[in-house]
């Protein structure tokens, strides 16, 4: 049956995604896990696609469409918020030796936009132990 | 305008595969940036391209109709986001990852009971879709409950001592979660009732709660990190019910790091998850072991500014061993100062961070970066405990039990078994502390009552300041 295929494949990609996390996520210092954690939080934000799909879909009454807003609304909040807030904490890692008061990059407004910034060259040299 | 040939393949099913496979290869290549510390900041943009990747793709493969609302949605989410996450300090970062968890626990429940409307309660759909649903709607509304109390806890809204129904808090959570497994498997038989799927999110909304509540404020992190793996789990199932790629890979990666995270912090904390969740955490033993330790009579010695000053002044080694009690008088940027002070004397100074220093593993990294305390001054435990036997003076400023030799020493203390920073292998130790009062496990500390260690009461942030402008006259 297809349907069954479509569960046989997607619980498939579940177990190897799970072990994909464990792999890629034991390797994380102690000290870059409130970061970790609150970028993982940002990641699980992802939800977000779920209220985008099912608003899309006909047959939405009126309490359906104020949950589903709500719904995007939480998704959103979880994915903008949590990437800013991590790449606030990640800038304080980087030692810079002069002391150069910076704006805060980032006109940030969509949850797209945190990406969006390019980075800046020779990021890489500093704070090697 | 876009080219009709290319709206078609836009629209394309594979191509919306492609563009999640790429999604969710950026969040994997993210996640191993965030592995150091000069990749972390490109390793998180790198996800959060990966997030916009994601997010592009679905808009251009949804259904038709209802874009104001979507508009809506994100104008809402960003208009509370950006402010939230630009403006919080980086003292109460806990409770805003805790926030950030419970709402995107709360987009969980309300996605699966939009679908169970729209779909007249699973009416013409397979029943593992049905399943996994409903699994998200139960684990995605105990995460928001759950997230809820915690952020209130840290926050000080909720008192952050352990509330219970004492020896029946187990039963009570056995039977929530009793109700909603059972409102779940109704449904998945068949039943396609509107008040069994409310029922449903009640009863896991009191069992988030009741998990929750009777956890002290001290231990929150540990549970957070619990429902952050907990949301992802379910953000996972609502990707198979739903037939979504990108959400079972992002969900599933962030619950099984979200695991060893929870297991991480336990190791430390020297708890088991079961007793945890188990409820009651930090009464029980620990009280025990209080009144046990209590007779302990020893005499303490306490310490001026000034003395310490000097102590510190001609000191060739000095580690300093930051704790909550540190973070919650802000003092990181006054021992930064200090710290510049020394140095200036050619004192050598480090940082020692135990694990769980502050409230989430790696918290008082982020407070002391946040104060411009070079990162290579900051040492791990298992790096900094052999060189305390070279060290003159180890300041403690606001830790306790990671500093308790009785870790190490007294197998009946109820924290034997914990790693701690072995201070007490230094030549003088001095400890910046309120008062003698017991930290978060209720027991005594050992250190205070050896003839090497000296008292500096007060507040952190003061005594520190106090410590810097000694020094200055010296």
């Amino acid at each position: 049956m297809i349907l069954a295929s479509t569960l046989t494949t997607n619980l498939a990609i579940l177990v190897l995604a799970g072990f994909i996390g464990f792999v890629v996520i034991s390797k994380v210092p102690n000290t870059l896990h409130t970061p970790l954690m609150s970028g993982t939080n940002a990641i699980h934000g992802i939800v977000l696609l779920g209220g985008l799909l099912i608003v899309g879909l006909s047959g939405n009454g009126a309490f359906n469409k104020v949950i589903l807003v709500i719904a995007i609304m939480f998704g959103t909040i979880n994915i903008v918020g949590g990437f800013l807030v991590t790449d606030r904490m990640l800038e304080m890692f980087k030692s810079k030796p002069k002391p150069v008061a910076e704006p805060e990059p980032q006109p940030a407004a969509k949850a797209t936009a945190p990406a969006a910034q390019g980075e800046p060259p020779g990021e890489q040299q500093r704070g090697e132990q | 305008m876009i080219h009709p040939v290319l709206a078609s393949f836009l629209q394309e099913a594979s191509f919306l595969d492609v563009l999640y496979i790429v999604a969710f290869g950026l969040f994997i290549q993210g996640l191993r940036g965030l592995s150091g510390p000069t990749t972390a900041v490109r390793g998180n943009r790198i996800a959060a391209v990966g997030m916009g990747i994601a997010v592009i793709a679905t808009l251009l493969n949804r259904g038709e109709g209802n874009w104001g609302l979507i508009v809506l949605g994100i104008a809402l989410g960003a208009a509370v986001g950006v402010p939230a996450a630009r403006q919080v300090k980086m003292t109460a970062m806990p409770q805003m990852v805790a926030l950030f968890n419970g709402v995107g626990g709360g987009a969980v429940f309300l996605i699966s009971w939009a679908e169970f409307r729209l779909t007249h309660g699973y009416a013409s759909t397979p029943t593992y879709v049905a399943i996994f649903s409903l699994f998200a709607a139960i684990v995605g509304s105990v995460s928001f409950w759950g997230s809820n109390i915690a952020f209130g806890k840290l926050q000080e809204i909720i008192p952050g001592r352990p509330i219970s129904f004492g020896s029946a808090q187990q039963i009570v959570n056995l039977v929530l979660l009793i109700l909603a497994v059972a409102a779940g498997a109704d449904i998945a038989a068949g039943d396609h009732s509107q008040a069994v799927f409310i029922g449903l999110l009640v009863s896991a909304a009191l069992l988030g709660n009741a998990v929750v509540l009777p956890i002290g404020g001290a231990d929150m992190p540990v549970v957070i990190s619990m429902l952050n793996a907990f949301t992802g789990l379910s953000a996972a199932a609502t990707g198979i019910a739903l037939n979504n790629t990108a959400l079972i890979v992002a969900g599933m990666i962030v619950g099984a790091s979200g695991s060893i995270l929870t297991n991480l912090m336990a190791v430390a904390m020297n708890r088991s998850i079961p007793a945890i969740i188990a409820g009651g955490f930090g009464g029980g033993g620990a009280v025990e072991g209080a009144s046990g330790a209590g007779e302990h009579a020893g005499t303490v010695r306490s310490t001026s500014a000034a003395d310490a000053a000097i102590q510190l002044a001609y000191a060739s080694r000095v580690v300093i061993v930051p704790g909550y009690g540190m973070a919650v008088a802000q003092a990181q940027h006054a021992v930064r100062e200090l710290t510049k002070e020394l140095e200036k004397r050619q004192v050598e100074v480090s940082y020692a961070i135990h694990p769980v220093a502050g409230r989430m593993p790696g918290h008082m990294n982020v407070l002391l970066a946040e104060a411009d305390v070079p990162y290579d001054q900051l040492k791990e435990m298992d790096d900094a405990n052999p060189e305390f036997q070279r060290t003159d003076v180890s300041l403690v400023i606001g830790a306790n039990d990671v500093t308790n030799p009785a870790a190490k020493n007294t197998p009946s203390s109820p924290i034997y078994g914990m790693p701690i920073l072995e201070v007490a292998d230094s030549h003088s130790v001095i400890v910046i502390k309120r008062s003698m009062n017991p930290g978060f496990a209720g027991i005594e500390n050992e250190l205070y009552y050896d003839p090497k260690t000296a008292m500096l009461f007060g507040d952190a942030k003061s005594a520190v300041s106090e410590i810097t402008a000694e020094l200055a006259q010296i």
